[in-house]
């Protein structure tokens, strides 16, 4: 009988663990740069491509950095989360726009020349932030990804919480929902600009 | 006996002829790439890393478009002449261990690299244990005597009986 109690044991323990363990997202990978300096990057700004943006322009803000593009779906479900965001929080929110022409797909890039390629960007990204709303402060824009590379993105959107010194507090793979920004991003943004 | 003999150097001779040939085939079958030295090494650097899209393909095997970027990343710091540790730690600090194939030692990870050989030990325990208590019970268990071994026969014949 005493057998049969620690095998019984053995498997409930097992189950226990593999419950967890199936209830995990196997897409929430820590980001090292959690707790590290932004990574620096010099982007044309989208609203005015003559000039560019670095992450030193926003030293001693509290900001988010919000990755996006307009090829990509789940943007669209966070994007009245981060209107309304906008609307309501004195926090300024920078979009990052990833590979808006190359990323999505559609396009032989190997027949497109560099120039025409940023044309385009720009032009989807404009029309696609006066269809959605424009919550952001301001939009770079990242046509090669590179910048995405130092910044570990690998599935967009991405948002990173970045403190007055320029160091990542916290990164969010996947859209912001309400619960989210309510439990995760406000009470952190809060606290970072005591 | 002759044409054994005759068959024997003509296989000696297709199969050295056939060796003689091989660097000669392997010469058509020339790599692609331009170097082949930087596209080895970029083969086996994205063996060892993990796609993160695709969470259980390499950046080797991937399609997926950051896979792709990844791999342009890693050949642009091959062609500038960093080394493998180099390009292994820039992927490190920006996706993590989590894109290592093989993830270090270290203390979030012992029980990944401890837990096989706990495991084991483990089993050898139980199982010293149990093979123990199986050599007390052997032991305790005496052959019948004599007197008992009547005393069984009795009982067993008299069931037989009824």
């Amino acid at each position: 009988m005493n057998r049969y109690f620690w095998i019984l044991g053995a498997f409930v323990a097992l189950v226990a663990l593999l419950a967890v363990g199936l209830g995990l997202n196997p897409r929430d990978v820590p980001s090292p740069l959690v707790g590290k300096p932004a990574p620096t990057f010099t982007l044309p700004v989208l609203a005015a491509p003559e000039t560019t943006l670095s992450p030193k322009d926003m030293q001693g803000k509290v900001w988010l950095l919000n990755v996006w593009a307009s090829w990509c779906v789940s943007c669209r479900q966070e994007h009245p989360v981060l209107v309304e965001f906008s609307k309501k929080v004195n926090v300024p929110l920078l979009g990052l726009n990833y590979k808006e022409v190359r990323g999505d797909g559609g396009f032989d890039m190997s027949k497109m020349p560099a120039d025409e390629e940023k044309t385009l960007a720009f032009q989807r990204a404009n029309q696609w932030l006066s269809q959605h709303g424009n919550p952001y402060t301001m939009t770079v824009m990242d046509l090669d990804g590179r910048v995405g590379i130092d910044y570990g993105v690998y599935g967009v959107p991405e948002t990173y919480v970045i403190d007055k010194a320029g160091v990542i507090r916290m990164k969010h793979t996947g859209p912001i929902t309400p619960d989210v920004l309510g439990q995760k991003i406000m009470p952190l943004l809060a606290e970072l600009n005591k | 006996m002759i044409s054994r003999k005759l068959a024997f150097a003509l296989v000696f001779a297709t199969f050295f002829g056939s060796t003689a040939a091989l660097p000669v085939a392997a010469e058509e079958a020339a790599p692609l790439a331009t170097d082949p030295v930087a596209e080895k090494r970029l083969l086996e650097l994205s063996n060892e890393l993990r796609c993160l899209v695709c969470q259980n393909q390499t950046i080797a095997d991937s399609n997926a478009e950051l896979a792709v970027d990844l791999r342009r990343e890693i050949r642009g710091m091959i062609q500038a002449g960093k080394s493998n540790p180099e390009i292994i730690d820039f992927m490190v600090v920006r996706y993590g261990d989590f894109v290592l194939y093989r993830p270090p030692v270290k203390g979030i990870t012992l029980l990944l690299w401890g837990g096989p050989v706990a495991l084991m030990l483990l089993g050898f325990f139980i199982l010293q244990r149990y093979l123990r208590r199986r050599a007390k019970r052997i032991a305790a268990d005496q052959p019948l005597s004599a007197d008992e071994a009547q005393r069984a026969e009795a009982l067993l014949k008299e069931i037989d009986h009824k």
